[in-house]
């Protein structure tokens, strides 16, 4: 931990790539595109976040997990979630979604589809990296979750649900 | 007129709760598939669809408990069962897997329409809100309507349960975009855009070459708008005694 860091928006934002999803926590809030806007003014320190899922049951955990690592900076941390502009999955980062493929999860297809056809793109495959995927349930073990089949591995794998 | 401090407008309370109270009801009767679902699917997906409920609930009750001054918790769960003021479609109770996919497919398909009818409004925090709520909703049509042309396509039983279900919620199809007592300062103040019963038509011009289709009865309109969302059922008696009974045995619970 570093203590008394320097209080700039971006050592707090270098701060919050340490803190993990509490559901997927191969990524960092950051990386998940959370992060909306950091605010250092004077001795008040405030984040906005973005909800992933307006009843997204990790909220707390995520509040509670960012004022504990941001606590060493001096300041109080106001955490706030607002909904300013809408989380898309669109947001996640580059770095993000390398991250989920290795640790299993297909990152999200473009968020712009309309229908269950479109939805259907191909998906890589995370485990094999084929394209022979097909959708099983487009709701799984967590609101941003999708559950796909892979007929080349024949593994059931979990791909991020466009939003 | 736009900003985050709540409009004095009349009517934008009875707004609030009525969305919150259809999104908490329809949250909560539908929870009660998981783990007795026709398919394991559908047990994870009914449960996912009833968390997203019951987050859009808690994120709708937020914004009146800010105005009233109070929480989101007081309002789900502390209220005498005469005071709730979700539509009459979500007072029939559970039934069978053919009532549950009808009534998804008639809520969701007009809770579509009142949330267009939102987004652009003039008051951000319940514009904001909804942007994000179309967003995951525009799943749960394509889950419903999935469903309900299936069960419709499907001749025997399917199909006759369906028809059933669509008989036994008959009068009480449309309330959901039933009129509200002060909507007209809702549509002055730029919050709705169109009054409800412009939205009850539109909803019922989208569905009707669907029903044409499936050749089934077609929903009846609106026929009593001052009893859409009272006078609940006693099915409701029991799903408000079940989601009250943690806070009656212990006041201070939180969701």
């Amino acid at each position: 931990m570093v203590m008394s860091a320097r209080l700039t928006e971006s050592s707090v934002l270098a701060a919050l790539t340490e803190v993990p999803d509490p559901e997927i926590p191969v990524v960092s809030i950051v990386d998940l595109g959370l992060v909306h806007r950091v605010e250092v003014d004077g001795d008040r320190l405030r984040v906005d976040l973005l909800p992933t899922f307006v009843g997204c049951p990790a909220l707390d955990a995520i509040r509670s997990a960012v004022e504990e690592r941001l606590a060493s900076f001096g300041p109080p941390v106001e955490v706030t979630f607002s909904y300013e502009v809408p989380w898309t999955s669109d947001r996640i980062s580059p770095q993000g979604r390398s991250r989920l493929r290795e640790s299993g999860f297909a990152p999200p297809s473009p968020s712009g589809q309309r229908t269950l056809l479109d939805l259907d793109v191909p998906v890589p495959c995370p485990l094999c990296g084929s394209r022979r995927t097909v959708l099983e349930n487009v709701f799984g073990p967590t609101q941003c979750r999708s559950i796909r089949y892979c007929t080349a591995c024949r593994q059931p794998f979990e791909a991020f649900k466009p939003v | 007129m736009s900003g985050t401090a709540a409009p004095v407008v009349v009517g934008l309370d009875e707004l609030l709760l009525s969305m919150a109270d259809d999104e908490f009801v329809i949250g909560f009767s539908d929870s009660e598939w998981t783990g007795i679902a026709p398919l394991l699917e559908e047990d994870v997906a009914m449960s996912s669809l009833s968390q997203d409920e019951l987050g859009h609930a808690f994120a709708l009750y937020g914004l009146l408990a800010a105005i009233q001054d109070t929480d989101a918790d007081t309002i789900a769960y502390d209220r005498d069962l005469a005071d709730y003021r979700h539509a009459r479609l979500l007072d029939h109770g559970r039934g069978d897997w053919a009532m549950t996919i009808a009534r998804r497919y008639l809520y969701e398909t007009a809770d579509a329409v009142r949330l267009e009818a939102l987004e652009d409004g003039s008051w951000s925090p319940l514009a904001e809100l909804v942007a994000k709520i179309r967003r995951e909703e525009r799943y749960h049509v394509m889950h419903a309507t999935t469903w309900f042309e299936r069960l419709a396509a499907t001749d025997g039983e399917p199909r006759v349960r369906l028809v059933e279900a669509l008989l036994r919620m008959g009068n009480d199809a449309a309330t959901v975009l039933a009129p509200l007592p002060a909507e007209r300062d809702l549509v002055a103040a730029g919050i709705l855009a169109q009054p409800f019963g412009t939205l009850e038509r539109r909803w019922r011009a989208q569905l009707a070459p669907t029903f044409d289709r499936l050749e089934l009865p077609m929903v009846p309109s609106l026929s009593d708008p001052m009893r859409a969302r009272a006078d609940h059922s006693a099915s409701f008696r029991w799903l408000h005694g079940e989601f009250t009974s943690v806070r009656a045995l212990d006041r201070g619970a939180t969701w």
